[in-house]
């Protein structure tokens, strides 16, 4: 897993959401301020522009780098909590990227959000499709699969794990405040979590 | 819908730009709104700041006896810690700053962040969060920030211009955030620029209970019914929730798109209300000062007020949307 690879990543990922733009806003629109894809579409393209103009040397920068641009760009929620996502998941990348050493950075970003948002797993946010990428992640590395089965897992592990977001009742973020008038909308946080973690196994491939 | 900007990506910066030189009392930089003649020495800092798309709501009331700095976010997406590290360090007079904080998720980590990274300048925050349709819970991100913020900022704002120190001023801003209770119900959703369309459906014949300030829906949908009823609505949930006693602050707050009309018809049932409680409105303000948009509707706030608050509240303001006694 090498620099590019972390570089495509953002570009997949930025690509993505401006073709899904559309869809995260009416998520949010249901049951938060109809602003994700937006905002998220407006981070993605500085994180590249970021990325073209910093040229990185390594895939910790990468993410460091991105995850700077997202807390400095993107305001609102998903801005501090992507970007710490993405930071913390730098400083605990090593060189050489193996996937062991990507999986356990991604665990501490997965961490650093929890912690941030003081949300956890069935609080029907982001952490809903990251939490179950992490742990499939951690699987794959047990069972020694290639890094393009361990990134499609980890996707798959997103998808499944924003789906069931949709019966939840959030407990953080705005979509709290309609109380059991959130259930029955698939989190908007979690959905564009999954576009993370498709790209990423786009990239991969 | 139909909208007066020039693109939906420079609204913000249009509309700031507009302010700037409408009020020369006013300096603008990076989004972020300052009082032209600088800090006083000596006098605590008041930065304040959130999505846009609640004027005049933070940036009309940058001035004397009030703010001193206003960060204005994108529409309803808080300001990132930069500007907010720029108008903390901007409005230092040497005795610190206090930071006003609607209680939303996006709020609170950016200033947090730029309270954290913010270095030389003593910090200190205090958290708004009056709004009763949202239970305070930890199964929610806790009560949002609404129109009490209003109240928050002229008190707080009052007391720094008399030269009290940062801890005094922290602890009334965070008194007159106990004292008080909002709720709002809206007649339509609002229609941010970049969407172009309402945020969410609401048909004519219905109105929404406990919607906040950013087009989310609320609690609960009901049939629309006379003034009188959505009044009664309104402040029998601030009244459980706070008992209404004695002096009061009470604000009727339109949403953007009602006709000040309409809110005078909510006040006179808001008062109505109150008088049979046995309270009084012995202060009050009526207008659009804590909106969202286009969106129709209305929100009503309530302090309960003691002499000191009262005096306070009275003290003179000079800023673009509050100005009385100076």
């Amino acid at each position: 897993m090498d620099t590019d690879l972390f570089v495509a990543w953002f570009e997949e990922t930025a690509r993505l959401v401006r073709e899904e733009r559309d869809r995260l806003t009416r998520l949010d629109a249901a049951i938060g301020d109809a602003d994700h894809g937006t905002n998220l579409d407006r981070g993605l393209t500085e994180v590249c522009k970021a990325l073209a103009d910093s040229a990185p040397e390594s895939a910790a920068e990468v993410l460091t780098t991105a995850g700077t641009t997202l807390i400095r760009r993107v305001g609102g929620a998903s801005g501090p909590l992507y970007g710490s996502v993405f930071r913390q998941m730098g400083k605990a990348l090593l060189t050489p990227v193996t996937l062991a050493g990507f999986s356990a950075a991604f665990e501490a970003g997965v961490v650093a959000v929890e912690r941030l948002g003081k949300a956890a797993l069935g609080d029907k946010t982001m952490v809903d499709a990251l939490a179950p990428a992490s742990r499939a992640l951690a699987l794959a590395v047990r069972d020694g699969v290639s890094v393009q089965e361990a990134l499609d897992q980890a996707a798959r592990a997103a998808a499944e794990g924003a789906k069931a977001t949709i019966p939840m009742q959030a407990r953080k973020g705005r979509a709290s405040y309609l109380g059991e008038r959130s259930i029955g909308h698939e989190d908007p946080g979690a959905a564009s979590a999954v576009l993370f973690m498709t790209a990423l196994a786009t990239v991969a491939g | 819908m139909k909208k007066l900007i020039n693109t939906a990506e420079s609204v913000v910066e249009d509309a700031l730009n507009g302010m700037a030189a409408a009020h020369p009392s006013l300096r603008i930089r990076d989004h972020v709104v300052y009082r032209a003649q600088g800090p006083r020495r000596g006098k605590v800092g008041l930065v304040s700041g959130g999505g846009s798309g609640h004027e005049p709501l933070h940036v009309g009331f940058v001035g004397h006896g009030m703010l001193d700095a206003a960060c204005a976010g994108e529409i309803f997406t808080s300001p990132v810690p930069d500007p907010i590290i720029e108008a903390t360090l901007g409005v230092d007079g040497g005795a610190g700053v206090l930071h006003i904080v609607k209680n939303y998720t996006g709020d609170v980590l950016n200033f947090e962040m730029a309270a954290e990274l913010v270095e030389g300048v003593e910090v200190a925050s205090v958290l708004v969060d009056d709004d009763v349709a949202v239970q305070d819970s930890l199964y929610t991100a806790g009560r949002r920030g609404t129109g009490a913020t209003l109240f928050v900022e002229k008190i707080a704002g009052a007391l720094a211009e008399e030269g009290a120190p940062l801890a005094r001023v922290a602890a009334v801003a965070q008194e007159v955030d106990e004292r008080s209770r909002s709720f709002g119900i809206a007649l339509t959703s609002c229609t941010t620029p970049s969407a172009g369309k309402p945020t969410f459906d609401l048909p004519e014949t219905e109105v929404e209970l406990g919607i906040g300030i950013h087009g989310e829906p609320g609690r609960a949908r009901v049939p629309l019914a006379p003034a009188r009823e959505l009044a009664e609505v309104a402040m029998e949930a601030v009244h459980r929730d706070q008992p209404l006693r004695g002096d009061l602050l009470v604000m009727v707050n339109g949403m953007g798109g009602t006709p000040l009309m309409e809110l005078y018809v909510v006040f006179a049932e808001v008062a109505a209300f109150i008088k049979g409680k046995g309270a009084r409105v012995t202060r009050s303000l009526v207008g659009n000062y804590v909106t969202s948009l286009d969106m129709q509707g209305f929100s009503v706030s309530v302090c309960l007020l003691d002499d000191a608050l009262t005096r306070l509240w009275d003290a003179p303001v000079e800023t673009p949307a509050l100005r009385w006694g100076r």
